[in-house]
């Protein structure tokens, strides 16, 4: 009897989109896509020479209405190390606060031969807004409370590289979930490579209406300690905004920090992140940032490749879908 | 001297439901023509003759904000939306708060407006909830009811000082239902999107707690309050058990809370962001069962003109609102009668003829013989398609664009002269601004 | 049938002709690791590194005949080429990219360049520019599998397993057991 020959492989995923807007939008297939390339792209920054020309002759504007000096920093080395050329605009040197809408300052932008806007803003849906009406690349570096894709994508990385896999992880998601961009996109992409979500946190600030997403709430950081594989903890501020959320950054911390004592009681190669900047005593025992399970700074080299492989995919060919 | 003829007349304050001719002689119903005397004739079959259809709330930007409606223009919108009379809002700059832009406002509607255009006054001074404006002084420079719409006075003292008040003239008053507190800066429903999609939510619990006071005061003072544009399946349970008590509380709906969900602001689409919000399908189920069992009586646009500048914005900060007035009729016709057959025809008109005269004490809603000849002539089944270019009105802000209706007026008379027809409306677009939405 | 005989392989286009079969293949390659072995001597200071995808296989292939000459195994090493192509704004779809590994200190080798099939030179062009971001080898040399002719550059190879004429337009299919589980076969479409 002749053995049935072996199927081909099936086609790698392709990458067609000229935007990256939400991870919401993306199929499990783009996103494993944009981790692999990742993965060959955090080479290129052990070489010695730290640049490919893939993105050679192209212009990238970091447009930060809101502000960020990690975030835009991590985009403009990735932009450089794809030899690309990057301008730098923030809120207060950009006509936004002269009183030109954003669709104009983005126009204007454009009509420069902007390939690629990396766009950070406070309202929730301004990246979707240019995507839509730009021919140029528009990536979401942080859209109010919506999402924070390239965050996401440096996390699942990092869960990735250093377990091996995503899929049947207990992940949790602890601090001001509601408030947060980045939760969200955490949660989109994990459930997208089918990891288990629990997030935790006050009451008022992880209502159970996140449930409604196929993830756990909890607000008893004690009971999930051992069980899960990774600890993504969020920064959390007291400003004037969270004031009637909770009474304290003493008492959230005595809830919901992870204390030496917490971190003692997770499982020995249990993950600890952060998407920084962390506060340190708050969220986070100092010691245990510092810790061999912790993979903060992992998170800020992957950032890097994960930044790189979004602008290579969106912006090294010439898409001009947004989807 | 002219003759309807032939046509369903629809007149549910006279119990009127029959095929017959209207006669309107001099500008008023008359209950036949005058014999010998030449008369144009408007063949009616097939169509439904009504009393000319009132809008009891709708913006039309003057003073101050004449880039996104005129009188003249809203008026026109009007009248393509088969709307005899409107009432407007007194949220302009300035806002209308003392008897000298009542008059102003009346003066140029009396000049440039094509149909009956009435006004509001504010219930506080520049509607900032404080002080109570010189309702007596506007009152005699003739507004029919009082509202500080878009804003809601927060201070249930102040409200109920206002109530009583405002008992000594008749004057009616709309609430806008909004707690500050609660609602904070939600720009749409607080459920499962505004979860997914980050964006500050507006809970029911936000209209439902004004609605409470509103139910309350209106206990207390013995005065009836009328809550505008009702969006929560909350808010109708408190007003059918407040009515079962015999409190006089009344409500309106506006066409778009019954026509959308909160499902659709996933594209971020400022189209989609009006005040109070687009809520969940339960929500949308409960207004239309409160349609059909007559707990809500009145049905309205809140025709809010914006221009496309300002709507095309990040969604934070587009101004909330859609127009409405050229859309609202046959949405209306489209979902309640046709759709969910909610309701019937007659019980339709009445909603938006009788029920908001007899709340404004208006002489209007009816085709008694004697009264001004306002008549709409509306054909049930046309089915059409929404046309944004053709909208009379100067902004184009609405969901609505090529959506599908079923039912529409077709003619708009207005003291006996036609004042809008769809066949001799030109097809082009109006609006110079306008661009893709 | 003979159990042991091997099963013919069956065509990847309809017109295709077989130009070199299994064993074929293998002593090319064989004698390509002699002429190797013979300009080289010092097994030691050379490291084949593949062009992916099918150089990859055609490297290791390399490095296991040398190490049956020499008893000694060179150096692998992958060269991604996607990102340092010069066509990326043409192709309509973007290529895959893979990660690079190269020794630490590449200063005193002589890298080996190995690909199936040698056309228009510019896959090569971006695997030395490539090159050139890790650091700068003592010599560069290439070897190909099959070399198809109708140069775009100034490259040729070093080490080739098979010239084969053809048309610009002729398409040439390399096929691997190890990637295409179907017998080792190169093939080229009908003139």
């Amino acid at each position: 009897m002749t053995a049935k020959p072996k199927t081909a492989p099936a086609p790698a995923a392709t990458w067609t989109r000229k935007d990256l807007v939400s991870i919401r939008d993306l199929s499990p297939e783009e996103l494993t896509l944009v981790l692999d390339t990742a993965a060959a792209f955090k080479q290129v920054s052990a070489r010695e020479i730290k640049k490919v020309p893939s993105l050679r002759g192209k212009t990238l504007i970091n447009f930060f209405v809101e502000p960020s000096t990690r975030t835009r920093t991590s985009f403009e080395l990735a932009a450089f190390r794809l030899s690309a050329d990057v301008v730098n605009i923030s809120a207060s040197t950009s006509s936004l606060s002269k009183g030109e809408t954003l669709k104009d300052t983005a126009r204007n932008l454009q009509a420069l031969h902007a390939d690629v806007i990396v766009l950070r803003h406070s309202s929730a849906g301004a990246p979707l807004f240019l995507a839509e009406r730009l021919e140029s690349s528009v990536i979401n570096a942080g859209d109010g409370a919506h999402e924070h894709p390239t965050q996401a994508l440096l996390d699942v990385f990092t869960i990735r590289e250093r377990l091996g896999h995503v899929a049947g992880l207990h992940v949790a998601i602890i601090g001001d979930i509601l408030f947060s961009r980045v939760a969200r996109s955490d949660i989109f992409a994990l459930l997208k490579l089918g990891a288990n979500v629990t997030l935790v946190g006050p009451s008022t600030l992880v209502p159970r209406e996140f449930e409604k997403l196929g993830v756990r709430v909890t607000h008893d950081i004690d009971s999930i300690l051992p069980e899960v594989d990774v600890v993504n903890l969020l920064r959390i501020q007291h400003e004037r905004q969270r004031k009637e959320y909770f009474p304290s950054l003493g008492e959230y911390t005595a809830f919901f920090g992870l204390t030496r004592e917490r971190a003692a009681r997770l499982k020995p190669d249990a993950l600890i992140m952060h998407p920084g900047p962390v506060n340190r005593g708050v969220e986070i025992d100092s010691e245990i940032a510092d810790s061999p399970r912790s993979v903060i700074l992992d998170q800020v080299t992957n950032g890097l490749a994960v930044r790189m492989a979004v602008l290579y995919l969106c912006a090294g060919a010439n898409h001009t879908s947004s989807n | 001297m002219l003759l309807l003829r032939n046509g369903r007349i629809i007149d549910p304050a006279n119990k009127r439901d029959e095929i017959a001719d209207l006669a309107i002689t001099d500008g008023r119903i008359s209950s036949s023509l005058p014999p010998g005397e030449p008369f144009d004739e408007i063949d009616c079959s097939g169509l439904v003759i009504a009393p000319g259809l009132i809008d009891l709330h709708v913006h039309f930007r003057e003073p101050g904000q004449s880039a996104k409606e005129t009188i003249a223009t809203g008026a026109r919108a009007a009248a393509a939306g088969g709307f005899t009379s409107v009432v407007c809002m007194p949220n302009t700059s300035p806002p209308v708060d003392n008897p000298s832009v009542v008059t102003w406002i009346r003066e140029k509607a009396e000049r440039e407006a094509c149909v009956n255009v009435f006004t509001t006054g504010a219930i506080t001074k520049e509607i900032a909830g404080e002080e109570l404006a010189p309702i007596g002084s506007m009152f005699r420079a003739g507004i029919v009811a009082l509202t500080d719409d878009g804003h809601c006075v927060q201070n249930h003292e102040l409200m109920r000082r206002a109530l009583e008040y405002a008992r000594m003239f008749q004057l009616p008053i709309l609430d806008h239902c909004q707690d500050y507190g609660l609602v904070g800066k939600g720009v749409m429903h607080e459920g499962y999107w505004s979860t997914i999609l980050g964006l500050p939510g507006w809970p029911s619990a936000g209209e439902e707690m004004i609605v409470m006071r509103n139910i309350l005061l209106a206990g207390l003072c013995e005065t009836p309050i009328h809550c505008q544009h009702l969006s929560s399946a909350g808010s109708v349970r408190l007003l059918r058990d407040a009515r079962a008590r015999g409190v006089q509380i009344s409500a309106e709906v506006c066409p778009h809370h019954i026509a959308l969900t909160d499902e659709s602001l996933q594209g971020y689409d400022t189209n989609f962001k009006m005040n109070p919000p687009l809520r969940a399908q339960s929500d949308v189920d409960a207004l239309i069962q409160g349609i059909a069992d007559g707990v809500i009586t009145i049905l309205a646009s809140d025709h809010a003109p914006h221009c496309a500048y300002e709507k095309e914005v990040e969604f934070d900060m587009a101004p909330f609102g859609i127009v409405g007035l050229e859309t609202e009729l046959g949405l209306f016709l489209d979902l309640l009668v046709h759709k969910h057959k909610a309701i019937d025809l007659p019980r339709l008109i009445a909603m938006l003829t009788i029920e908001p005269a007899r709340l404004l004490r208006l002489d209007r809603g009816t085709l008694s013989p004697g009264v001004p000849a306002d008549v709409t002539l509306i054909d049930p089944d046309l089915e059409w398609t929404v046309d944004a270019s053709t909208f009379q009105s100067r902004s184009t802000n609405t969901p609505f664009n090529g959506r599908p209706l079923k039912g529409r007026a077709v003619r708009t008379i207005v003291a006996g002269k036609s004042v809008w027809s769809l066949q001799d409306s030109p097809n082009s677009s109006v609006a110079a601004a306008a661009s893709a939405l | 049938m003979n159990p042991t005989e091997p099963k013919p392989p069956s065509p990847p286009a309809p017109d295709a002709v077989l130009v070199l079969d299994a064993q074929a293949i293998d002593r090319a390659l064989r004698r390509i690791a002699h002429e190797i072995v013979e300009r080289n001597p010092d097994p030691a200071g050379i490291c084949i590194v593949g062009i992916p995808s099918r150089g990859i296989e055609v490297s290791r292939r390399i490095a296991a005949h040398i190490e049956a000459i020499e008893h000694v195994r060179p150096e692998l090493g992958v060269i991604d080429v996607s990102m340092h192509r010069d066509d990326l704004r043409i192709r309509p779809k973007l290529p895959m990219v893979v990660a690079s590994h190269l020794p630490p200190d590449i200063a005193d080798l002589t890298l080996i360049l190995t690909d199936d099939v040698l056309f228009s030179g510019r896959t090569v062009r971006s695997a030395m520019d490539s090159i050139a971001s890790f650091g700068r080898p003592r010599r560069i040399q290439l070897a190909a599998l099959i070399d198809r002719g109708h140069r775009e550059l100034p490259i040729r190879a070093d080490y080739v397993g098979k010239n084969l004429p053809t048309s610009p337009t002729q398409r040439v299919y390399v096929r691997f057991q190890a990637i295409d589980h179907v017998p080792d076969s190169v093939w080229m479409d009908k003139q």
